[in-house]
């Protein structure tokens, strides 16, 4: 008989294992509140934007770095997955390596769009290699920075996939 | 200036927590495989499906739709997660992958026909630019 269990508490794991490596306690961002746009759009209607963690870049691209790499690739939302490629140091490779969408979902994406699911895809969609210890520079660079190319990009929604 | 509005995958639920964006659906996978299961499109569209109509569903910002969803029939595979690979905690070693400054390609290939001046690529920092 299989015993089902709670979902992975990541930040006891982490301290856990901080702690036994004698490393101080990660500080994680801890927010009370968050703010709230309702959608203005159904999603048939919505031109929907797409940014991931998990470090996909495209081939001909610089691949990222693993020690606080803030920068981020522009990938063609008509990129084809042979293209594709992930680098990562948090989370086992292979299987978006075989399939990036596990990671990267444009191909759903793309296909939600033929069936008139979704009314459309920005014409890039966006990716960063999320394992940054510091949230600071997140918080500072990175992520405005993005916020501000969706302004930019005039998409309705955006989706986000962590690694 | 008007916000927009977002939808957020996870499958670290205490850490979606404590972040706490305007909205997010939870799947019970593996780090890496947030998006679906690999050659299984139709997990992958249920996923994503669900995400998105999810953005409609949630009132309230930090709201987490947890899709109730199983990696495999056993939950074994939860177990050795991020867990020291030895006993002795006085004697644990990082077996952590290591953090590497420098561009890890997927294939040696990437990197010999990747473009140095990476139009596509944006940096904020001067250290990180260059193959």
């Amino acid at each position: 008989m299989t015993i089902s269990q709670e979902p992975i508490d990541y930040i006891e794991r982490t301290r856990a294992l901080y702690s036994s490596l004698n490393y101080p306690a990660y500080e994680w961002v801890n927010e009370q509140s968050a703010p709230f746009t309702k959608p203005t759009k159904s999603l048939s209607d919505s031109k929907v934007g797409l940014i991931c963690s998990g470090g996909i870049y495209l081939k001909g691209q610089i691949a990222f770095h693993f020690k606080d790499d803030t920068s981020y690739r522009v990938i063609d939302s008509k990129s084809r997955n042979e293209s594709l490629r992930a680098t990562h140091f948090a989370y086992d490779l292979k299987d978006a390596r075989e399939d990036i969408n596990v990671v990267f979902p444009l191909n759903t994406l793309q296909r939600f769009v033929s069936e008139g699911f979704v009314g459309g895809i920005a014409d890039n969609v966006y990716s960063f290699m999320g394992g940054i210890y510091s949230s600071r520079k997140v918080r500072e660079t990175l992520a405005p920075n993005i916020a501000k190319q969706m302004q930019k990009d005039e998409v309705d929604l955006v989706i986000l996939v962590p690694a | 200036m008007l916000g927009i509005p977002t939808i957020c995958l996870s499958s670290a639920l205490s850490i979606t927590r404590s972040v706490h964006p305007p909205r997010a659906v939870f799947i019970d996978y593996p780090l890496g495989h947030t998006a679906g299961k690999p050659h299984d499109p139709s997990d992958q569209e249920n996923i994503l499906k669900n995400a998105l109509l999810a953005v409609e569903k949630i009132k309230s910002p930090g709201e987490i739709i947890d899709l109730e969803l199983s990696w495999k029939e056993s939950d074994e595979w939860k177990n050795s997660v991020m867990r020291p690979s030895n006993n002795s905690q006085k004697n644990a070693s990082d077996d952590r992958v290591a953090r590497f400054d420098t561009p890890q390609y997927q294939t040696s290939e990437d990197s010999n026909v990747a473009d140095s001046n990476c139009p596509t690529c944006v940096f904020f920092e001067e250290s990180q630019k260059g193959a």
